[in-house]
């Protein structure tokens, strides 16, 4: 059974922006990227999948199960803006996370904390974006899901910072659980991926084993400026 | 990051000719453990499954052994490190050929320009290439 399925789905904003009949399928055990330009339904597809929206029609289900309450166990996701209020400190969020998800691990989150050099008594309001981005990550992926949605992970870190949070990624990925990175950035992050997902005015354009696209010759850097060109 | 990796090409064969090298220049010496999936995936930075790959595929052409439980290990073969040493230096010579073809020397120019090469860097040095 696929992790996760997509049938039809469509979801209209005011505007263009959105989805228009994606329908796709995804395997357990992948590193997944998620790639198109900004305004391409990257958010707009995480957020449906995530359950904080609901599509216009089609169906979305996680191991089966169509998206809503009972998936919420299922699906940990990494925003493209903070949970956390402006009171708490790093350690306020932690607990606040672990209290509300009952697969949190909080061993899992002290070493993560440690790894991304977060002091557990630093107010979250006085972390500069790329810090903020890192405590996001920590809370994301300190819960113990099969289905990880990290939207622009890496996108305010310096590229020096993006390599350690990379290694973050890699290391606590677990080879049973799937993790969709959305990003912009292909070239820092595309040797994570087992798979990439182009998106392209709330369509999907490609997915392909990144391996496959390699032996073509034509790498996912190239095929993203290809399909991407204005 | 000990390796660069070109994102054009797939990464399980550059980590296949990464590790076969560190046979060859005896950073792996046989009989010796290899790096865990785990372990390699995170000195790296690449996903795992193109980590165990790689891994496979080494297991496959039997330069590494699997031992049930144990991990992977280099293979003790005498013929391997040699048969891997002559894969490699087939892959220098046909880009040295295709490189001295382009600038239109062929046959025993190139055979000339060698030997001439070889005996220029003897001298230079007082030993042997």
């Amino acid at each position: 059974m696929s992790l996760l399925e997509l049938a039809n789905v469509t979801k209209r904003y005011k505007g263009t922006r959105g989805l228009n009949g994606v329908s796709l399928s995804l395997d357990p055990g992948k590193i997944v990227g998620l790639l198109g330009p900004n305004g391409s339904g990257k958010t707009t597809l995480m957020s449906l999948i995530a359950g904080l929206a609901h599509p216009d029609s089609g169906t979305i289900k996680v191991q089966g199960v169509p998206v809503g309450l009972a998936t919420r166990s299922l699906v940990s996701f990494l925003p493209d803006q903070p949970l956390t209020e402006p009171w708490m400190k790093v350690e306020d969020a932690v607990a606040y996370y672990a209290d509300f998800f009952a697969d949190f691990d909080r061993e899992k989150a002290r070493e993560l904390l440690s790894f991304m050099k977060l002091l557990p008594s630093d107010p979250v309001t006085a972390l500069s974006k790329g810090m903020s981005e890192r405590l996001q990550l920590t809370l994301a992926l300190s819960r113990r899901v099969p289905l990880y949605l990290l939207d622009e992970p890496i996108g305010g870190v310096d590229p020096v910072a993006r390599g350690k949070i990379l290694d973050a990624i890699v290391e606590q990925y677990s080879e049973d659980s799937t993790l969709v990175v959305s990003t912009h950035l292909v070239r820092d992050i595309e040797r994570i991926f087992d798979e990439v997902i182009l998106i392209q005015e709330g369509k999907i354009v490609l997915q392909q084993e990144v391996e496959d696209l390699r032996l073509s010759g034509v790498g996912v850097e190239e095929t993203f400026r290809e399909v991407f060109a204005e | 990051m000990p390796i660069e990796f070109d994102n054009n090409l797939p990464i399980y064969l550059q980590i296949m000719t990464h590790i076969k090298r560190q046979m060859v220049t005896g950073a792996l010496q046989p009989g010796d453990k290899v790096p865990a999936v785990r372990e390699l995936a995170s000195e790296l930075q690449i996903n795992p499954n193109t980590v165990q790959r790689a891994l496979q595929e080494l297991e496959r052409d039997g330069t590494v052994e699997s031992r049930r439980g144990l991990g992977r290990y280099v293979t003790s073969e005498e013929g391997k490190i040699m048969a891997i040493k002559k894969e490699m230096a087939g892959e220098l010579l046909d880009r040295f050929l295709e490189g001295m073809k382009e600038l239109g020397f062929a046959g025993d120019d190139i055979t000339a320009i060698v030997a001439d090469a070889i005996q220029t860097k003897q001298e230079g040095k007082g030993e042997e290439v």
